[in-house]
């Protein structure tokens, strides 16, 4: 099934949508290796490292796209499940900060929506290695809900 | 997050980058390198893909591009080797990638201090007046020598 069958057939039965199945239609999440953790309403993606998500060979550190690209991925997961919807919101920006560098190990990121609006979400995420208190990056951005066909 | 190669042509070059993993893995290449200017390009690819049904390219793949791209275009300006890390990077969407297509970024490093560079860029197929994402960017500089003065 693709993302937006996923979408349609939980939002045609009142249900969240199985983010494991949505993950894994999704050719780029595949590509990074996310995975998804959900206990109850509490979602954390987890990138487990591997060496194709290196962009400093030297430190090694991951790619700061690759960084970005998970906690994008995060905030959206989190958006289709509490906004629901038949469709895959669109980000409309991102801002990224970059805390400390991507070591070497895995990688855990969760997102909060700040504002849920008619069309737009307000939506931050973070991310973090070892410890949660020491986080590596943040996300805040905007989707847009596509509109109700 | 980005190394430069050592050798870095002033003029249209094409060549993928290599010693990046994630860039190889994308099939990155660089197409230009000026002075604080970088045009990078990622060819269109079935893994890169954000949602089979329209086969748009993933937001996180134009993410790659532009942080590259960005760091490229500031190591162009300072002409130093050194590690630089992305402090922050914003992207606005401004539309869908179109399948098929490869995706360009130029990258700008336009104002540079002692610790500090600033970048802007857009990501496009072909027409730079017609962009698919814009970036700023700010840039630490020398990461690694701060890292030896103070442990």
């Amino acid at each position: 099934m693709s993302p937006g069958e996923i979408l349609k057939a939980a939002s045609a039965t009142g249900t969240k949508p199985d983010l494991v199945a949505l993950l894994a239609a999704i050719p780029y999440a595949r590509y990074l290796g996310i995975r998804v953790d959900r206990k109850g309403t509490e979602i954390t993606t987890v990138l487990p490292f591997a060496r194709h998500l290196i962009g400093n060979p030297v430190l090694p550190a991951l790619h700061g796209g690759v960084v970005g690209g998970f906690l994008e991925t995060t905030a959206m997961l989190q958006a289709i499940f509490e906004a629901g919807g038949a469709e895959m919101p669109r980000p409309v920006d991102i801002n990224i900060d970059y805390l400390r560098s991507g070591r070497p190990v895995e990688t855990y990121a969760r997102a909060v929506i700040t504002k849920q609006g008619r069309r737009i979400i307000n939506i931050h995420a973070l991310a973090w290695q070892e410890e949660h208190d020491r986080p590596i990056a943040t996300l805040r951005g905007h989707l847009l809900i596509p509109e109700m066909s | 997050m980005t190394d430069t190669p050592d050798a870095m042509p002033q003029h249209r070059a094409g060549f993928v980058i290599a010693g990046v993993p994630h860039a190889e893995g994308l099939a990155m290449s660089i197409l230009e390198i000026g002075d604080g200017t970088a045009l990078t390009m990622i060819p269109y690819a079935d893994h890169l893909v954000g949602d089979p049904e329209t086969r748009v390219i993933h937001g996180g793949v134009v993410t790659s591009l532009l942080d590259n791209a960005c760091g490229i275009a500031v190591s162009s300006k300072t002409k130093s080797f050194g590690s630089i890390a992305t402090l922050d990077l914003r992207i606005d969407y401004m539309r869908p990638a179109t399948p098929d297509l490869a995706i360009q970024a130029f990258c700008e490093c336009y104002r540079v201090t002692r610790s500090i560079a600033f970048v802007r860029g857009i990501a496009f197929h072909t027409d730079r007046n017609d962009p698919i994402a814009a970036c700023t960017a700010a840039f630490m500089l020398n990461t690694s020598d701060s890292r030896k003065a103070k442990p």
